[in-house]
């Protein structure tokens, strides 16, 4: 566990144990500023959700967890993301890969690699373990009744992956992610592409998921921020405007634009 | 406030309001009428507020429907959400003061027997008290007035301490003489009636306080209310 330091400006910290610590996030696509010293813990085991209208920074933060933007040049982020006393931020302090293992992602397009159930969970286990046929197996099995999808594919498990209904995409892409044993799962509007007994699905899945690791997710639909999530922050602008236990974030917000924004008279 | 880009759903909730304060001009002038039935012994004025309690009635249904429809269609969040759940209580206590002004109303027929003749200026006094705390409640109501609120609050003890005193001025008379315990326990029921009205105005303030700020004054004294409202106390 790692203890932070005191946050300045929002009180964004939590009574739970911490799971990563943000502090004095700023980022930058080349010249341009997008995120402004956003300070804010994410507790562990529970449900952080990002919500804000489009282009408030929120994706742009979550993408920070797991570096994704050292793929595009000219991105950088300042300041410190801490997990268990380590700047994830810092190449030096973790490789890429290592963090991508360690904080998983889950996107908004389900996006299953062009090959079988079973392989698209395998591959990456293939990749990077020395597992024998066996355990591969066994492994595949655990991610994919850890994504709830075993169910429904286990007679089919080497019929190609894209042949699967949008949700069951989705929850494949969650096994593959689960495969890696990851501490974190980000997710970026997973369910903006799913009908709503997928979603629902999705939902019940993050409920138990997170009793094995923690969940940060973006999402646009706010009801959805209130249905899964134990913690929510309000970004507008790349600012952190408002942090908080979801109930009170639904109930009564403590800054008037996160009232605007969560009522509908937003614009 | 800013307006809810869904202009349909701004409408529905102003709507809502409109009808809550609709609903509590009606029972203020119940309570107003029934008293006066009793002062000026107008059994007709009586009979029309014990019959008129059924428009009262129907507007908590209509209200009720209008606030089931709300949550089940536009899903209110913060202080929507509040105002919504707020109506839904502060309905349920305008009900009940029209039921009070019913009751006024009951006993100023029956007060045709046993005259009120020592009593009528005391619970006409304490009348104009509650009347005064039910309007101004519904003032802070239409205002998002915490201040005026905290006001009503506050002033129910006058109201109580009014009807403690009433109570004991009733027991004198009948102490004193025997033939008056009809009359006194009528003034007694009457004065009960009238203090319950200042009680639901105190439960309406207080609904007033959750709506604007969000926090629960129910079952705090008067000073933990101020201080929750003015920052100085956190809620937990």
């Amino acid at each position: 566990m790692t203890t932070p330091s005191a946050p300045t400006d929002h009180a964004s910290t939590v009574s739970e144990e911490i799971k990563l610590s943000v502090r004095h996030l700023n980022f930058y696509y080349g010249d341009k500023q997008v995120l402004f010293d956003n300070t804010l813990d994410i507790a562990k085991n529970k449900v952080t959700a990002f919500i804000g209208p489009s282009g408030c920074g929120k994706s742009t933060h979550i993408r920070t967890y797991n570096r994704m933007f050292e793929l595009y040049k000219g991105h950088r982020a300042e300041g410190e993301i801490l997990m268990d006393d380590m700047n994830i931020l810092d190449p030096k302090q973790i490789p890429a890969l290592e963090l991508r293992h360690r904080i998983g992602m889950i996107f908004q397009k389900p996006t299953p690699f062009p090959m079988s159930i079973f392989d698209n969970i395998a591959y990456g286990l293939k990749l990077h373990t020395r597992l024998g046929k066996r355990e591969i197996e066994e492994r595949v099995e655990q991610a994919l009744r850890g994504a709830a999808l075993w169910d429904e594919v286990k007679d089919k498990l080497h019929q190609p992956g894209t042949a699967l209904s949008g949700g069951q995409q989705q929850r494949l892409c969650i096994a593959r992610a689960l495969a890696n044993e990851p501490e974190v799962m980000l997710m970026d509007e997973p369910c903006s592409a799913l009908d709503p007994i997928a979603t629902a699905k999705i939902e019940e899945l993050i409920d138990e998921l997170k009793q094995r690791l923690t969940i940060v997710i973006v999402t646009h639909n706010m009801q959805q921020a209130a249905r899964v999530s134990d913690y929510t922050a309000y970004f507008y602008l790349g600012k952190l405007i408002e942090f908080g236990d979801t109930k009170t974030i639904f109930t009564a917000p403590k800054k008037k634009e996160t009232e605007d924004y969560i009522t509908g008279r937003f614009g | 406030m800013t307006e809810h880009t869904i202009k349909s759903f701004e409408d529905e909730l102003t709507a809502l309001k409109e009808k809550v304060l609709a609903m509590g001009g009606l029972v203020e002038k119940a309570i107003r009428r029934a008293v006066r039935a009793l002062a000026e012994h107008d059994l007709k004025r009586a009979r029309k507020v014990i019959e008129r309690d059924r428009a009262v009635n129907a507007l908590e249904v209509e209200i009720d429907n209008m606030t089931r429809s709300l949550l089940a269609l536009r899903q209110p969040a913060a202080s929507d959400l509040r105002l919504v759940i707020a109506t839904v209580k502060i309905v349920t206590d305008l009900e009940r003061i029209g039921d009070l002004a019913e009751g006024i109303a009951e006993c100023a027929l029956q007060a045709a027997e046993h005259p009120l003749n020592h009593h009528v200026d005391s619970l006409q006094n304490l009348a104009e008290k509650a009347i005064v705390q039910l309007q101004d409640a519904l003032d802070a109501f239409a205002r998002n007035d915490v201040a005026k609120a905290l006001d009503v609050i506050e002033n129910d003890e006058k109201i109580n301490r009014g009807f403690r005193s009433l109570q004991r001025e009733n027991l004198t008379y009948m102490m004193e003489d025997p033939r008056q315990i009809s009359a006194g326990l009528l003034a007694s029921a009457i004065g009960k009636n009238i203090e319950r009205v200042g009680d639901h105005a105190v439960n309406i303030a207080e609904m007033v306080i959750y709506i604007v700020k969000g926090h629960d004054v129910r079952h705090v004294d008067h000073e933990t209310a101020a201080a929750l409202v003015s920052g100085e106390l956190d809620e937990d």
